[in-house]
């Protein structure tokens, strides 16, 4: 990429985590915003110049028709798009919404339910348009996000690591919270990227990075969850932020239609 | 206003920027007067009280946490008192006070955003921190360091300082390291006379001249300026038993907003939460230094205009570094992370809290198994919604000659300074000003 990417941060369902996270990079943020050209930022800037960008920084899962067109839009306008984020990369946590019914949903919470227009899925990104890059967590990881800026800038494609959240916790000499305290965790599965935070404060893992490449999932239902929980705890614990990422959600779904066979022969 | 076809003039300014979340204000005139104004909050709604129901106790915290990365531990402390009180689990005070100190944190590395990246531009026509940046580099520097620190006390607390991992119910998963908070003391006070000198500096802005006659509510506690405990206050003089907060106060749901908005039942009306609203109720207790910075950039328990509220955060953060000074110098330690639960009891428990932005209420119930059958949360913003719109009618018919950017700008600049976060109350936020007989889209 040539001088000074025209970069625009565009959001769709989130919670605005990820994209605070580059306003949480306090000591890079105006070095950053002198070597891209930070062309639509909402959240940060009254700035809002239109497409085309060079890249597209998007947060956030699809959970409305409009929504659904402003991306296929936003997609037409820019070279690269990079998600960042459960919500984007797997339709966040508002995607428990997929195993459950929708119109209950909507009622549980508004009165009037008529006028709130919502799909009964929330969906990652990707599966509407292409996308570039994903980078993952529920927030991204600041330095991970900071990579993937700089990468841009510099005009190649980041990289991150898709090791599981158990090396990184090992390398800390964080002790395995599993077989010291059994305590169920997510971290054979889950991607790395966060820092293994939650093993370093004597807690399991909860997913919040998705899935890691070719999980065993069942190995880890048998060995890890199993053992120390009951199948529905451990449907509840796959089915968190990265819920509907497709390793956990089959997982989650097969654990679940364990129980019903149970529950319908007793 | 009307144009010179005889037709309602339209203004429509697409995006409200610098705020957390996505709406649009949508503004129709007739004649001079405002007979739309609607704070349009279009985020798509994302259905957490629903899908919290059939969840373990346990998992609330973290869920709820996610409806907002810049106030998470609002959400988190809120919900963890709430089923603390339902299990009959009183916590330790060393407990306490550190998670008042992680409570602080949130309270400076919000503040400080707000102040520095969101509001202060306004007031000197840029269009971000960022080019702000270029005419004060020291003044957003120091604003940068301000929020980091906000943030290091957030990770030494809370693992991250976005969506933090370690309130649990009964206390903390696991205890900071003792060594890591003092590590930070130095960098505190050094902290705090940044703190002072923001305030000095904001005190020379020129503020619009609005005011309101508000009603004031935040929690108000007998012995500290209320952060994570109190009994209700209204300005009027009314004191409510947080308990009975759902009696006093409504929200009602409105066909322009995924948000639901909240009335004060007493009188139908609007109300006001957040920085503002604190100063004006528990100004005696912040400390004396708070108090001196206070009366010489000028915000005291008098203050009727929102756009100062600016200066009430400069002042809640000064609070806030000496509060977590005076917390993290204390010796008193707690014996144990957490108090395990012994039995879980079924039932009903509520809290209340004030986030950056103002009051929080959440209310749970719990089955016998501990799995969540009802919640329901109350944030700031969707309290504050309808005293903005109220605020925009009243603005409104003054600025009617102006022409329509400025109109927008203004009406922006308003909403701006009550610190909305749209992702709290469902975020995106769109003006459009009608006066040409078209509806807004
Ligand atoms: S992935 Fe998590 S932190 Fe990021 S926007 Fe979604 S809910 Fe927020």
């Amino acid at each position: 990429m040539k001088s000074k990417p025209k970069i625009a941060i565009i959001k769709f369902a989130s919670c605005d985590g990820c994209q605070l996270t580059l306003l949480d990079a306090e000591d890079e943020l105006l070095a950053i915003a002198d070597a891209v050209d930070l062309a639509h930022f909402a959240e940060a800037s009254s700035r809002l110049d239109a497409g085309p960008y060079d890249v597209a920084i998007v947060e956030g899962s699809i959970t409305t028709e409009d929504d659904r067109l402003r991306l296929l839009r936003l997609r037409d306008e820019c070279r690269w798009m990079v998600t960042i984020g459960a919500c984007a990369t797997s339709g966040g946590i508002q995607a428990l919404r997929n195993f459950a019914d929708h119109e209950e949903f909507i009622r549980a919470v508004y009165a009037t339910p008529e006028t709130i227009h919502s799909l009964a899925t929330s969906t990652p990104i990707a599966s509407h348009v292409r996308v570039d890059f994903e980078l993952r967590g529920c927030p991204v990881d600041k330095s991970q996000l900071l990579e993937v800026l700089s990468s841009l800038i510099a005009g190649h494609r980041p990289r991150t690591s898709t090791e599981s959240v158990c090396q990184p916790c090992k390398r800390k000499g964080t002790i395995c919270v599993v077989v010291a305290q059994g305590i169920p965790c997510l971290g054979p599965i889950t991607q790395s990227g966060c820092g293994s935070i939650c093993p370093a404060f004597d807690r399991g893992c909860y997913g919040c990075f998705g899935p890691t490449v070719q999980p065993n999932m069942a190995g880890h239902s048998q060995g890890v969850l199993l053992p120390r929980m009951s199948e529905r705890d451990a449907v509840n614990l796959l089915r968190g932020f990265n819920a509907a990422a497709p390793s956990f959600q089959q997982e989650s779904v097969r654990l679940w239609q364990i129980t019903q066979t149970r529950d319908s022969t007793r | 206003m009307t144009q010179s076809n005889g037709e309602p003039r339209v203004i429509r300014v697409p995006i409200l920027t610098r705020v957390e979340g996505e709406g649009a204000l949508d503004i129709r005139f007739h004649g001079r007067e405002p007979t739309e104004v609607h704070l349009r909050i279009y985020e798509p709604p994302r259905f957490f009280e629903a899908f919290l129901r059939g969840r373990p106790m346990e998992d609330v915290a973290d869920i709820t946490s996610r409806i907002c990365g810049i106030c998470p531990i609002a959400y988190q402390m809120t919900a963890v008192q709430a089923l603390e009180s339902i299990q009959g689990v009183k916590v330790s005070q060393e407990i306490r006070w550190l998670r008042r100190l992680v409570y602080c944190a949130e309270w400076i590395e919000s503040h400080v955003l707000h102040i520095h990246l969101l509001h202060a531009p306004d007031f000197f026509g840029c269009a971000s921190a960022m080019e702000l940046a270029k005419q004060f580099p020291d003044e957003v520097k120091r604003g940068l360091k301000l929020k980091k620190l906000g943030n290091q006390l957030l990770e030494i607390l809370g693992g991250r300082a976005i969506h933090p991992v370690n309130l649990a119910i009964g206390g903390f998963y696991r205890l900071p390291r003792r060594e890591e908070l003092d590590a930070l003391i130095p960098e505190f006070e050094r902290g705090l006379a940044w703190a002072t000198e923001a305030a000095r500096w904001l005190a020379k802005l020129e503020f619009p001249s609005f005011e309101s006659n508000y009603e004031f509510v935040a929690l108000s506690h007998p012995e500290e300026y209320a952060i994570e405990e109190g009994e209700i206050k209204v300005s009027d003089g009314t004191a409510i038993p947080t308990s009975s907060y759902e009696e006093h106060f409504q929200e009602v749901q409105v066909p322009h907003s995924t948000a639901l908005q909240s009335r004060r039942v007493a009188t139908g009306g609007t109300y006001f939460v957040g920085p503002l609203a604190r100063i004006q109720l528990n100004f005696n207790q912040l400390t004396p230094h708070a108090k001196t910075i206070a009366s010489e950039i000028g915000i005291d328990p008098s203050c009727r205009n929102p756009h100062r509220s600016i200066l009430a955060r400069a002042i809640e953060v000064v609070y806030a570094f000496e509060e977590a000074l005076k917390i993290m110098k204390r010796r008193a330690w707690p014996s144990e992370a957490r108090k395990a639960l012994q039995n879980v009891m079924a039932g009903e428990g509520i809290s209340a809290t004030e986030a950056p932005r103002g009051l929080i209420f959440h209310r749970y119930r719990v089955d016998e198994t501990g799995k969540i059958e009802f919640a329901k949360i109350v944030p700031p913003t969707s309290q504050n919604q309808s005293q903005i719109e109220s605020d925009l009618r009243q603005l409104l018919p003054t600025i009617a000659d102006k022409q329509d950017q400025q109109i927008a700008i203004d009406c922006e600049r308003l909403v701006r300074s009550y610190d909305p976060c749209i992702s709290c109350s469902t975020h995106f936020l769109k003006v459009n000003i009608a006066r040409d007989g078209l509806r807004p889209e």
